[in-house]
């Protein structure tokens, strides 16, 4: 059979960081990059006798997270342990949530090539971050660092809905851009942050019933998720074609040298234990609690694009690409309440802002001007004050080492020439030096004219405004 | 005057009308631990020199008139589960042989705010599992009514240590009966208060969900005393709860009349020895002759507690214990090819035989498989104890039960099986299955001299009633006067 006989189904595994100031069950920092251990305190490092208390900003975010994904809010939830031994996990058990997670039953709409699809949301639960093990350069054991031990999580479970790596993509950049817009994860993917294990199964195309799944870990960019996935659905096929069986087992996605290693199989699968923890009461929502959050939500991406549709009169997709990260759409609104010219703004987010984000592989939360400095750069090109090519040197700046528009023009000198006195000399100037293309113009060739407001500009390093010079060409031409 | 035979209350009183001095106090006992800890090997850690600095300092605070408060200078013992700052805190476990908390536990740092004296931190069973304080890493504590036996335990180096008038007063830690049993082999007051009335934060856990700390102390109105001091909501421990603070002392009123006992019956049936069962029939009688109404009823669902408790128990233990993997603290074996061998020679190797016995135990009934079958099954059990205890508690306001089916026995005689061992919990368990208080007291000795306990059990955090109702029990029958630890005996 060929490789289009196959169906792949994916399920995703989301962890996001969530932003409180403070761990899940202590009141340590959550600080990312500190020095090892110094955010620590003794309920972190499992202590004999600390106990552990929750803390109630963390139900609050995964609440938000629940009610922006449209889940059902349980009112009746708990926290349970998940018991298994690595020198990484302090307590020896992570505090997670088995059987009554926050949220439950959710979904998210993703814009696929082929039109709109829902992919369901199992749950939402929350837990603890485990910390990290370094390699010790100097004495060649493993290295204990508990800094990232109980930061926050909530662990965000699709349904196995997902059927393409353009699903799975366009799925996690919409709950990515979810979660940045209720503002409870800044889901930096680089700082891991924002993670997704992925369950891959094959099945012939028509069959009913799901393959076996191997679930994958330790991908931490879209690239190496798509990656990732595209490998393993060929090695299932692969293993199918050749008569073999899929076993169930969970693997380690190496970057280096694309491929997928196992991690464990299923003989070996670990038997977590999970039960109630002890420690911890309930967690029992109210109504009132429940209602009160739903009306700190602020707006979604969704209705934030129907916005920029009927407001800006923005294209589809342009306001899908805007509307994709929190960052990009408050650069966008905030630069428009400056220079108010949303078209302006639009094209600079969409080409130039992209493009170098593109280019430098950068996350929009990384871009270092804020929405009045650009604001600001539309309003001098809309002034004439410098022309759009200088604009873009204008937006080089901004991201090299971002200050006032204003400012940078002045320093670089990059003020445009719209004294009319001094176009007409470098017109006459440009002029002079190039009688064959007078010659070319008189005789029709319309070409010659933006050859010549070419040269001038390139004379006065693109400084000088076109539309003078443009007219004032025609004028001496037509002489 | 003999100050180590004196309770708290008295030793206050002394101190107000200043016929003792609080250097007088812990001279007292510092000498008696040095003189007696031979022969009862109660403490693990004894703080004897750092007590006697202590008490100058206080001494001279209190008279300048810098500190005041009642219980300014008086000593105490502590169960070594409970974490001290800069003192070791053991478990009596080679696994935490020299470790030093880097903070107080809540219970500790309400006593230090009174300016409390910590004699030293006391022996018991490895990590508070065990009846008789012989699954000690350290040593075996002996009861000071006959050196031979067993104090009880697990806080047997609590009770020991006020038997022998080594310390006033103690705190000793509860699962399953780990205050009252040791209090009953040891003539002494043990009081395990309500689940949730006193902070866990700082208690090295056994079973989260059971433990509960408490006073061991020589009679009724310290034991009110001591509930005052370490009572009361903790926001470092979730599972403690928020309530008014009442004043335990103003309860006992020496008097009992109207008050509704009921005794069920299936703590008299098979198992219990014939001397318990008389002398608790004559502490019936003598609650009747104070105007108290005795009812029998039956309680069966008791019958479950010991099993449901020891899945429940283990469970928890073997989660709870998880953390002493030989990494961040605590013991670590010497050699070791990888982590798999680091986790499992440090944790064959650092705890005892009984410790593992239990965390075997908890990881079993907790496996997949197993779950719905013993540990979801427990927890049904539990509910219908708690049921049972409600059901009981409208018609009665306190219930009375032997505190254990036996006096003290010898050292030795049951270390071997296990489940003898755990068949001396069958009083008490269940009172920390269903989350109720429960004080042993003393009510008689048998023909050999040895102390015999009566536990009185109460509805949730009705503490008060059932310290009055012991209050009075002990103010008629006057044990104390009558009866002292003779020390006879001892093997070496
Ligand atoms: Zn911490």
């Amino acid at each position: 059979m060929l490789r289009e006989d196959y169906e792949a189904v994916m399920g995703l595994e989301v962890h996001a960081e969530l932003s409180t100031k403070t761990t899940i069950f202590c009141a340590c920092p959550t600080n990312f990059g500190a020095s090892p251990n110094t955010q620590t305190c003794p309920i972190c490092m499992a202590m004999p006798g600390t106990l552990p208390v929750l803390n109630e900003k963390v139900v609050e975010y995964a609440v938000k997270a629940g009610l922006a994904t449209g889940c059902d809010i349980s009112r009746d939830s708990k926290n349970d342990r998940k018991n298994y031994f690595y020198p990484d996990l302090p307590k020896s058990y992570q505090i997670s949530q088995y059987d009554k997670p926050l949220c439950e039953h959710g979904k998210i709409e993703i814009e696929t090539s082929e039109g709109k699809k829902t992919i369901g949301i199992t749950r939402i639960h929350i837990e603890e971050d485990a910390g990290k093990l370094n390699h010790d350069e100097f004495g060649g054991g493993s290295l204990v660092d508990l800094n990232r031990a109980g930061v926050p999580l909530i662990e965000i479970v699709s349904e196995p809905d997902l059927r393409s790596t353009e699903e799975v993509e366009l799925y996690l950049k919409k709950l990515k851009s979810v979660l940045e817009y209720i503002e409870v994860s800044d889901c930096k993917m680089q700082e891991g942050s924002f993670r997704a294990d992925v369950n891959v199964s094959v099945r012939k195309k028509g069959d009913s019933k799901l393959g076996t799944r191997t679930e994958m870990k330790n991908m931490n960019s879209f690239r190496s998720i798509t990656r990732a996935i595209e490998y393993e659905i060929d090695r299932q096929i692969d293993v199918i074609e050749n008569g073999g069986k899929i076993e169930q087992e969970t693997l380690r996605w190496d970057e280096v040298s694309g491929k997928t290693f196992s991690m464990r199989d299923k003989e070996d699968a670990q038997d977590y234990r999970y039960f109630p923890d002890p420690d911890l009461v309930a967690i029992k929502l109210s109504e009132e609690y429940i209602e009160n959050i739903k009306k700190t939500l602020p707006e979604l991406p969704e209705s934030r694009k129907q916005r920029y549709l009927e407001e800006y009169k923005l294209s589809e997709k342009d306001a899908n690409i805007i509307t994709s990260s929190k960052y990009l759409s408050d650069l966008f609104e905030g630069a428009i309440e400056v220079c108010n010219n949303p078209k302006a703004v639009n094209n600079w987010i969409i080409s130039d802002i992209s493009r170098i984000l593109n280019e430098t592989e950068t996350e929009p939360i990384e871009i270092p001007f804020d929405s009045n400095q650009l604001g600001k750069l539309v309003i001098l090109i809309d002034k004439g004050t410098i022309s759009s090519s200088i604009g873009k040197k204008v937006l080089e700046e901004l991201f090299e080492n971002p200050r006032d528009p204003e400012e940078i023009i002045k320093e670089k000198g990059w003020i445009q020439i719209s004294d009319e006195g001094e176009i007409k000399e470098i017109v006459l100037k440009i002029l002079e030096e190039n009688p064959q293309s007078i010659a070319d113009y008189k005789a029709g060739k319309d070409r010659a004219l933006g050859f010549l407001v070419g040269q001038a500009m390139k004379q006065t390093k693109g400084k000088a405004n076109p539309q003078m010079l443009n007219k004032m060409f025609l004028e001496e031409l037509k002489k | 005057m003999n100050i180590t035979e004196l309770t708290v209350h008295e030793l206050q009183e002394k101190l107000k009308n200043k016929e003792l001095k609080i250097t007088d106090i812990v001279k007292a006992y510092t000498d008696r631990i040095n003189e007696k800890e031979k022969d009862v090997q109660a403490f693990v850690t004894t703080l004897t020199d750092e007590a006697t600095n202590q008490a100058k300092e206080i001494e001279e605070k209190v008279n300048s008139g810098e500190i005041s408060g009642e219980f300014a200078g008086i000593p105490i013992g502590i169960k070594d589960n409970m974490c001290t700052k800069g003192v070791k805190t053991t478990c009596s476990s080679r696994m935490l042989e020299n470790f030093v908390a880097p903070y107080d536990a809540t219970v500790i740092e309400n006593l230090n705010n009174e300016n409390i004296i910590d004699l030293g931190k006391l022996n018991m069973d490895e990590f508070a599992m065990g009846g008789s304080t012989e699954y000690s890493y350290f040593k075996k504590t002996r009861n000071p009514w006959n050196l031979n036996k067993v104090p009880g335990g697990s806080s047997g180096g609590s009770a020991a240590a006020v038997a022998a008038g080594m310390v006033p007063w103690a705190l000793g830690s509860d699962t399953g009966g780990s205050i009252r049993q040791p209090a009953s082999f040891c003539g002494v007051v043990g009081l395990k208060p309500t689940y949730g009335l006193i902070s866990r934060y700082g208690l090295v856990a056994f079973a989260s969900s059971l433990d509960q700390i408490g006073p061991i102390t020589k009679d009724v109105y310290d034991s009110a005393m001591l509930l005052n001091l370490i009572a009361g909501h903790d926001e470092k421990d979730t599972t403690s709860i928020d309530r008014e603070k009442v004043d335990y002392t103003k309860c006992l009123k020496n008097d009992v009349k109207g008050l509704k006992i009921g005794v069920p019956k299936e703590f008299f049936g098979e198992g219990i020895n014939k001397e318990v069962k008389e002398a608790l029939e004559q502490a019936m009688e003598t609650y009747k002759e104070l105007g108290a109404e005795i009812e029998e009823f039956s309680l069966d669902i008791a019958e479950y507690s010991l099993a449901t408790y020891y899945i429940i128990a283990c469970a928890e233990a073997s989660s709870n214990l998880g953390r002493f993997d030989g990494i961040r603290y605590g013991y670590r074996a010497k050699e070791y090819k990888n982590l798999r061998e680091l986790y499992k020679k440090s944790r064959s190797e650092g705890f005892g035989a009984e410790v593992k016995r239990r965390i075997i135990l908890g990881t079993y009934v907790l496996s997949s498989g197993y779950y719905d079958a013993y540990y979801k099954k427990a927890q049904q059990v539990r509910t219908l104890v708690m049921e049972q205890f409600e059901e009981a508690f409208e018609k009665y306001d306190v219930i009375l039960t032997p505190t254990s089916p036996t006096v003290a026995f010898d050292i030795g005689s049951k270390t071997n099986n296990p489940l003898e061992m755990y068949l001396t919990d069958i009083c008490t368990v269940s009172v920390n299955i269903a989350g109720l208080p429960g004080i042993s007291i003393p009510c008689g000795v048998d023909s050999q001299g040895m102390p015999i306990g009566m536990q009185l059990i109460g509805n949730k955090f009705c503490e008060e009633t059932i310290l009055n109702a012991a209050y009075t029990f002990e103010q008629k029958i006057k044990f104390r006067e009558n009866h002292k630890p003779t020390f006879e005996g001892g093997i070496n």
